[in-house]
C-alpha cells in the first residue's frame, strides 16, 4: 500500500502543470531527436542538458528537470523508429533492429502500419516496463543499502563484462574501448591524493617544448602556465563529440548525403487499422516488453542490446523465421517494445545503485549529480519528492509520447525530408554551442572536435565507442570505490572474489562482492571460452 | 583497411606505453621523486598510490592493442580482411571540406563571435557542400544564429563568445539591451516571425 500511496502522490505531481508541460515538451524534442539520423536519445539529453539549469531555476522542482529529460529519453526511444521505416537508416543505435523489418514494409507500402506497430508497441513495452520499476525499484534499493565499496567496485565490474559478453563486438576493441573512457576520466586532480596526474602540457612540458622550439611563453599566447587538462575531461566533451560531431562525419559518409526518402499517407482510419492489426504482433511485443526490461536493469546494457536480443529471440521462437527481414510486424514490434522497456529498466540501476545501463542513463546520471542529487541505496529513502514523481513522469510520458507520436506522424515526415545538407550544419551547430554553454570555455570545444574526429577514425575501423563514452562516467566512481576497498584490505584483492576473506567485521553483506565478482569474470571469459570452443569443433570437423 | 587497421593499432600502442609512463609521473613540484613509486598498490598502508589505477588501464589498453595486431596479421578482424580502402576519395574529400570548415568555425568563434561563425558556417557548408539556392541558405544562416542568440544569450543567459571588443560594442551590447527588455512573449514572437520568414523562403525554392 505503501507503493500505491507514493506512486499516486508521485502521479500527482508528474501532472502537475509545470512538470505535464515539460513532459509534453521533452517527448517531442525527443521525437525529433530520436527521429533524425545521427541523432539518439543520448544526443538529445547530453544537447539539452544545460537548458535544465534554467528549468531548476524556473521550477525550484528537483524532479522537474529529470521529468523533462526522461521524457526526451522515452521520445527519443519513440522516435528512433521513424527514420528507420521511412529513411532506411535507423534514428539511433536502439532503433537498428527496427530498420531489419520496418524498412522493407515501408517498400511494400505498409510505412503508415510499420509506424504504427512502432508507436503501439513501445507504448505496451514503456507500460510494462513502468510497472515493473514500480513493484521492483523500492525492493532493489533496499538491497542496494547492503553494498558497500567492494560490492559496487564488482558491480562496476560486472558493468564493464556486459559490454564484452553483450556486445558482440570485436573484444580486444571493446576492451580498448572502455580502458580508454576509464582512463580519461583519471585526467585532472587525483580525489584522494590532491595531486595533479595525467596533465599533459604542464608547465614541465611546455618549457621543454618551448626551449626546444626557441621560443618564449611570451611569443606563444596559445600556451598557458597551468595546463588546461588539470580541470579534466568532462564527460559531455566525449559524448557530444563522439555522437554529435563523430556520428555525423559517419553518417555523411555513409549516406553520401543520398538519403531517400518514402512516400506515405497517413489518415486517421489507417492509424486505427494498424492498431487493430497489432493483434499480429503481440508475440513480439511480449517478448520485447519482457526480455527488453532484463537486459536494460542489467548494469550498462541498455536499450541496444536489449532491442537486438529481443529481435533475435522474436525470430528464433518465431513458426517463420524467414519471414523475418521481409517485413514481418512482429519484427518491429520486437526491437521496439524492448528498446523502450530496457530504457525504463535502465533508470532502475542508475536511480537505485548509481550505475548507469546505458550512455543515455549515463548522462542522466550526470545531470542528477549536477543538480546534487546523490544516485543510490539511499536516494528512494532520502529523497522520496524526487524518486515518486519520476516514476509517475513514467507512467505519464508514455500516454503522452503514443499520442504525440502518432498525432505527429504527419509532421515528422515532412522535417524528414529536410535535405541533409541542411540538417548536418544544424547538427554541427547545436553540438559547439551545447558544449560551450555547458563549461564556458574554449578548451572544451576545441577538445569536443578533436574527440570527434578521432571517434570517426575509429568507428571507420569498428572501434565501439559506447564502452568508452559509459567508461567515462562510469571511472571515478569505480576507482574510488576499488581504492577504498584496497585500503581496507591492506592491497589484497582477495576482498573482491574471495567469500571468505575477513573483513574485520568493517563488511555487511560478503557475498555479494565475490559473487558479482565471478559472474563479471566468467562473463569476461565467455567469448574467450565460446571461441576456443568453436576453434577446437573446427579442428575436429576438417580432422573427420 | 588492412594496412589503416594495422598502422591505428601501433599509434595506439604507443599511445598506451607513453601514458603508462605518465601515469608514473610524479607532481612537478616534487624534485625527489623516484619515477614509478606512486604506482603501487599498498603505498605506506594507505592503499594504491594515484598512479597505480592510470597505469593499470594504460597497461590494458597496450595489451588490447596487442592483440588488434595480433588479429589484423592472422587476418580475423573484418577490417583486417576488408580489401576496402580506410577512405576512399569522396571520404577524404568530405572530411577535408567539413572538417576544414570546423576548423574554420571554431577559429572565427574567437575572432568575429559565435553567431557570425555560426552563419557563416551554415552558409559555407549549405551553399558549398549542398547547392542550395542563395536566398534559403542566406535565411538559415541568418535565422538559425538568431534564434540560438535568443535563446542562450537572452533566454537563458548563457553567454557565447563575442568577438573582438569592437564586435561587442557595436552590435552585441545595443542588441542585449533591447532584447533583456523585452517580456518572453515579446522574444516568442521573435522566433515565430523569424521561423516564418524561413519557412516562406524555404516555400518559395521549392522545398
Amino acid at each position: 500500500m505503501d507503493i500505491v500511496a507514493a506512486l499516486m502522490d508521485g502521479l500527482w505531481v508528474a501532472v502537475q502543470p509545470h512538470n505535464l508541460a515539460l513532459a509534453v515538451i521533452g517527448v517531442v524534442v525527443g521525437l525529433f531527436v530520436g527521429a533524425l539520423p545521427g541523432l539518439g536519445s543520448v544526443n538529445g539529453v547530453a544537447i539539452l542538458l544545460p537548458f535544465t539549469f534554467v528549468i531548476n531555476e524556473a521550477t525550484s522542482d528537483p524532479a522537474a528537470p529529470m521529468i523533462f529529460l526522461a521524457a526526451i529519453y522515452y521520445g527519443a526511444m519513440y522516435g528512433g523508429a521513424i527514420s528507420s521505416i521511412t529513411l532506411g537508416i535507423p534514428g539511433a543505435s536502439t532503433a537498428v533492429a527496427t530498420t531489419f523489418d520496418g524498412r522493407p514494409m515501408a517498400l511494400k507500402g505498409q510505412a503508415d502500419r510499420a509506424l504504427v506497430t512502432a508507436a503501439v508497441a513501445s507504448f505496451i513495452g514503456g507500460t510494462v516496463a513502468t510497472l515493473f520499476f514500480t513493484g521492483f525499484a523500492p525492493m532493489l534499493s533496499s538491497v542496494a543499502l547492503d553494498f558497500g565499496n567492494p560490492e559496487i567496485f564488482a558491480l562496476m565490474l560486472l558493468a564493464f563484462a556486459t559490454f564484452i559478453g553483450l556486445g558482440g563486438d570485436d573484444i580486444p576493441k571493446t576492451l580498448f574501448s572502455i580502458f580508454f573512457g576509464l582512463l580519461l576520466a583519471t585526467v585532472g586532480f587525483d580525489t584522494i591524493s590532491g595531486e595533479p596526474r595525467l596533465v599533459f602540457f604542464n608547465e614541465r612540458e611546455q618549457t621543454a617544448l618551448l626551449e626546444t622550439i626557441g621560443a618564449s611563453t611570451q611569443a606563444v599566447p596559445l600556451f598557458d602556465s597551468v595546463s588546461w587538462f588539470s580541470r579534466g575531461i568532462q564527460f559531455l566533451v566525449l559524448a557530444i563529440g563522439v555522437y554529435g560531431i563523430g556520428e555525423m562525419l559517419w553518417t555523411i559518409n555513409e549516406s553520401r548525403y543520398k538519403v531517400t526518402m518514402t512516400e506515405t499517407t497517413i489518415s486517421f482510419s489507417r492509424i486505427m487499422a494498424g492498431i487493430v492489426g497489432m493483434k499480429d504482433a503481440w508475440k513480439g511485443t511480449t517478448i520485447g516488453s519482457l526480455l527488453g526490461f532484463f537486459v536494460g536493469i542489467l548494469p550498462a546494457a541498455g536499450a541496444t542490446p536489449g532491442s537486438l536480443m529481443s529481435y533475435g529471440v522474436a525470430k528464433m521462437t518465431s513458426r517463420n523465421p524467414r519471414s523475418y527481414g521481409e517485413g514481418n510486424p512482429d519484427g518491429v514490434a520486437a526491437p521496439e517494445a524492448a528498446n523502450n522497456s530496457a530504457s525504463t529498466g535502465a533508470m532502475l540501476p542508475m536511480m537505485t545503485l548509481g550505475i548507469p545501463g546505458s550512455p543515455t542513463t549515463a548522462v542522466l546520471l550526470a545531470g542528477m549529480v549536477i543538480w546534487g542529487l546523490e544516485p543510490g541505496p539511499r536516494l528512494f529513502e532520502d529523497r522520496p519528492e524526487f524518486v515518486w514523481p519520476l516514476i509517475g513522469s513514467f507512467y505519464v510520458s508514455n500516454v503522452v509520447a503514443v499520442l504525440v507520436n502518432l498525432a505527429f506522424i504527419p509532421l515528422f515526415l515532412a522535417v524528414l525530408r529536410m535535405p541533409f545538407t541542411i540538417l548536418a550544419p544544424v547538427i554541427f551547430v547545436l553540438s559547439i554551442v551545447g558544449t560551450y554553454a555547458a563549461y564556458d570555455n574554449m578548451y572544451d570545444v576545441w577538445l569536443m572536435v578533436l574527440f570527434g574526429f578521432g571517434a570517426y577514425l575509429l568507428r571507420i575501423l569498428d572501434y565501439p565507442l559506447a564502452p568508452a563514452v559509459l567508461a567515462v562516467v562510469l571511472g571515478t566512481t569505480a576507482e574510488e570505490k576499488m581504492r577504498q576497498s584496497l585500503l581496507l584490505s591492506d592491497g589484497d584483492f582477495a576482498i573482491f572474489w574471495n567469500p571468505f576473506f575477513d573483513r574485520d567485521g568493517k563488511g555487511q553483506e560478503w557475498w555479494i562482492a565475490p559473487v558479482t565478482t565471478w559472474i563479471a569474470l566468467i562473463l569476461i571469459a565467455l567469448p574467450i571460452i565460446i571461441w576456443a570452443v568453436r576453434k577446437m569443433r573446427s579442428g575436429s570437423a576438417a580432422e573427420a | 583497411m588492412r594496412r589503416a587497421e594495422f598502422v591505428t593499432a601501433i599509434i595506439l600502442a604507443l599511445v598506451s606505453a607513453y601514458l603508462m609512463w605518465k601515469s608514473g609521473e610524479g607532481p612537478e613540484w616534487d624534485t625527489e621523486y623516484i619515477h614509478w613509486s606512486n604506482t603501487g598498490v599498498n603505498i605506506d598502508g594507505s592503499g594504491p598510490g594515484k598512479g597505480f589505477w592510470p597505469f593499470y588501464l594504460a597497461l590494458g589498453m597496450l595489451i588490447s592493442c596487442i592483440w588488434i595486431v595480433i588479429n589484423t596479421i592472422r587476418r580475423t578482424s573484418p577490417p583486417s580482411r576488408s580489401e576496402e580502402p580506410f577512405m576512399d576519395g569522396y571520404a577524404k574529400k568530405m572530411l577535408l571540406l567539413v572538417g576544414g570548415g570546423l576548423i574554420g568555425f571554431l577559429i572565427l568563434i574567437d575572432l568575429v563571435s559565435m553567431y557570425a561563425a555560426i552563419a557563416v558556417f551554415i552558409l559555407y557548408y549549405m551553399l558549398i557542400l549542398g547547392r542550395h539556392p542563395l536566398p534559403l541558405c542566406l535565411a538559415t544562416s541568418l535565422v538559425v544564429p538568431f534564434w540560438l542568440y535568443l535563446f542562450f544569450d537572452i533566454v537563458m543567459t548563457k553567454v557565447q563568445p563575442k568577438g573582438t571588443r569592437w564586435i561587442e560594442d557595436t552590435f552585441y551590447n545595443p542588441a542585449g539591451e533591447f532584447f533583456r527588455g523585452q517580456s518572453l512573449i515579446v522574444i516568442v514572437l521573435f522566433f515565430a516571425v523569424s521561423g516564418a520568414v524561413l519557412a516562406l523562403t524555404a516555400r518559395s525554392a521549392r522545398y
